[in-house]
């Protein structure tokens, strides 16, 4: 009897379709007025620049929400990936360090070590995600514990890799690498078109294939998911996986920007990630998200950053309740949609 | 049933007080942070090698290491120390100033010697020592460093740690020598908390804001990193020098060879300080004296000459 009514009310009357709309459109209005307010208090904020500058630190949390928006999606949580992110960055400059010392007697070629770096990464971090969706589907614990648990061990283990201090790759293979970061493509720093990439292939397989429909059902209803005879383990585990992955190429873009992994890399990465992908609209209790509203959600929560650096109207003791304030506005602005 | 605790009480203390001189064995707790950065991993180090070579010179004491995450985890490894561990000693790092004032009272009211490190507590009343690095020295030294070098004057940018009253200190000293040099210009400060990838971005903001900056006070070898990075990236080339801190051994070595033109001086906040604190409360104690109240290890002017004398290879600091 309900979702009659709600058809009636949204057929018969265009200003609340309207109305839902704007509702929907929240974080990018908040953007928008964000780079409004942005250019007024300082002129060089809307430069090329600038803006690229933005863009390619969005690159990293905006790849690794993009893998978020799934696990939420299908009503999950990892708390871990900031310091998966560490992890791996410290594995991998690890492992570069040892090959470049020569395996076995055997030089490799800088550009051999460099790949095989990248390679480890990605392979890391799917493994990584592996063992969070078994520990998940199989062991049958909440994924909040299991990820908080892993948020402990992984950067532990990083502490402990760094002798509690710095990790620094090997000053060649470093400037071989550092183009990763630094270099551009058309006039564009070369994360944002891989992170324009991830963006693009995690809309498609969200909206466009069976598995991203699948995600969504089980979000919406799991049990009911389960009778409906989709792979409800397989599913879950699957999202887990493409966020380590996703973590693993942000880490890969990392690692050349600074060239070292310490115990504070990656702080506080899952809640900014977590934040993005909510603020993009997406339900925390899952069913339901885009990654575009992701997307905006990540530019959004380094825009605030940016736009605090570069005045100083407000004292810096309250930048973070600025970035709050900002926060809970653009959710404010979608409130009540369905 | 007053009087009979209070008996009771008294008996105790006598009996403590009796067992510390019949055992005449020092048991030294030394109480810090775990290694999470590169400063408290120094930390973690130097009061590993306080108790390798403290206890290879005098035999029989003990000294027993611990490290906290957290302010609770700490006060509660007060209280294992000093009731499973027998400790008559203790060297602490507090993790927080207010939070574990009480507890460390608690272990000097049960007659154990108290020398409080970095970090003050907000009574002296808990402590029986408190040896600390020199905070104002640590923004003074920079401050004149940077004025005489600009030649009094230019542009300059900071980046400060986190909130903390140790990082106002250094702030504070930090301005008040800009105040004596109208010509230099402080452009703005804003937090990069002690981090490399939060002091990469704030210093990008910098250089998009300011078209001209001579020298940036980063306050922190790890910051000095990142904002070197920035800089790097941004292809500019107005910025003269850029000022860290703490002496952690990478700047150290590159103002050792000369090899960085921006890094030439650096102002000591080293992590030894644990060592020190260490070992002048165990030697006090092993010849019966006592501590000066308050032993303040200076921080001094790191340059090419007397770079050597800061470099410690094998620390991970």
């Amino acid at each position: 009897m309900q979702p009659a009514r709600t058809d009636s009310n949204t057929k018969g009357n265009g200003l609340l379709i309207l109305l839902s709309t704007i509702k929907g459109m929240g974080p990018l209005l908040g953007l928008i007025a964000l780079c409004i307010a942005g250019t007024l208090l300082n002129g060089d904020f809307a430069s090329a620049d600038n803006m690229m500058n933005v863009l390619t630190r969005t690159a990293f949390i905006g790849i690794i929400a993009v893998g978020m928006t799934f696990v939420i999606i299908s009503g999950g949580i990892d708390l871990s990936v900031g310091s998966m992110a560490a992890l791996i960055a410290g594995c991998m400059i690890y492992f570069m360090n040892k090959l470049a010392m020569g395996v076995g007697g055997v030089m490799l070629a800088p550009l051999t070590i460099v790949v095989l770096g990248i390679c480890m990464a990605i392979v890391l971090g799917a493994v990584f995600g592996l063992v969070h969706g078994l520990l998940i589907t199989k062991g049958n614990i909440e994924p909040f514990i299991v990820t908080l648990g892993t948020l402990g061990i992984f950067r532990a283990f990083l502490t402990y890799l760094a002798d509690g201090g710095a990790l620094t790759l090997d000053s060649t293979l470093a400037d071989l690498y550092s183009p990763v970061y630094y270099a551009t493509v058309l006039g564009t720093p070369f994360p944002i078109w891989i992170f324009l990439l991830v963006a693009v292939a995690g809309a498609v397989i969200l909206n466009r294939t069976t598995f991203g429909r699948h995600v969504q059902a089980i979000g919406s209803n799991e049990q009911v998911s389960r009778y409906a005879a989709i792979r409800v383990d397989f599913v879950k585990l699957s999202t887990y996986m493409l966020l380590g992955i996703c973590v693993g190429i942000a880490t890969v873009l990392y690692v050349p920007r600074l060239g070292s992994a310490t115990p504070t890399t990656g702080l506080l990465w899952e809640l900014e990630a977590i934040a993005a992908v909510v603020v993009g609209g997406t339900a925390l209790k899952g069913g339901e998200g885009r990654i575009i509203g992701t997307v905006i959600g990540a530019i959004l929560l380094s825009v605030i950053s940016n736009i605090l650096n570069l005045t100083s109207i407000i004292s810096v003791y309250l930048n973070a309740a600025v970035q709050g304030i900002v926060i809970i506005a653009v959710a404010f602005l979608q409130r009540g949609r369905k | 049933m007053n009087s009979i605790t209070r008996v009771a009480g008294a008996g105790v203390l006598a009996m403590s007080a009796l067992s510390v001189q019949a055992a005449e064995k020092l048991v030294v707790g030394v109480a810090i942070p775990t290694a999470t950065h590169s400063f408290t991993s120094g930390i973690v180090w130097w009061a590993n090698k306080a108790k390798t070579d403290l206890e290879k010179a005098h035999p029989g004491l003990k000294i027993i290491v611990k490290t906290a995450a957290t302010a609770p985890e700490q006060a509660n490894q007060l209280q294992d120390m000093l009731t499973v561990n027998k400790i008559n000693t203790l060297v602490i790092f507090p993790i927080e100033s207010a939070s574990l004032t009480q507890p460390v009272a608690q272990v000097k009211n049960k007659g154990v010697y108290v020398t409080v490190v970095d970090r003050g507590l907000t009574t002296t009343d808990a402590q029986d020592a408190y040896i600390a690095g020199d905070n104002t020295a640590f923004g003074k030294l920079p401050a004149e460093h940077l004025a005489k070098t600009m030649n009094g004057k230019g542009n300059i940018v900071i980046l400060r740690g986190m909130p903390t009253t140790l990082d106002n200190e250094r702030y504070d000293a930090f301005t008040a020598v800009m105040k004596a040099n109208p010509g230099i210009k402080v452009l703005d400060a804003k937090y990069g908390n002690w981090n490399r990838d939060d002091a990469f971005k704030v210093m990008q903001d910098y250089l998009t804001r300011f078209k001209h900056i001579d020298a940036v006070w980063a306050a922190d070898d790890d910051m000095a990193i990142g904002v070197q990075k920035a800089i790097t990236q941004a292809k500019r080339t107005d910025i003269k020098q850029v000022f860290g801190g703490a002496g952690a051994k990478g700047a150290v070595k590159k103002i050792m060879d000369g090899s960085d033109p921006l890094i030439t001086a650096n102002v000591s906040y080293s992590p030894k300080f644990m060592y020190d604190a260490i070992k002048l409360t165990t030697e006090a104690r092993l010849k019966g004296t006592k501590l000066p109240a308050k032993t303040i290890i200076p921080s001094v002017l790191i340059t090419r000459d007397n770079a050597k004398q800061f470099y410690f290879p094998d620390s991970p600091f």
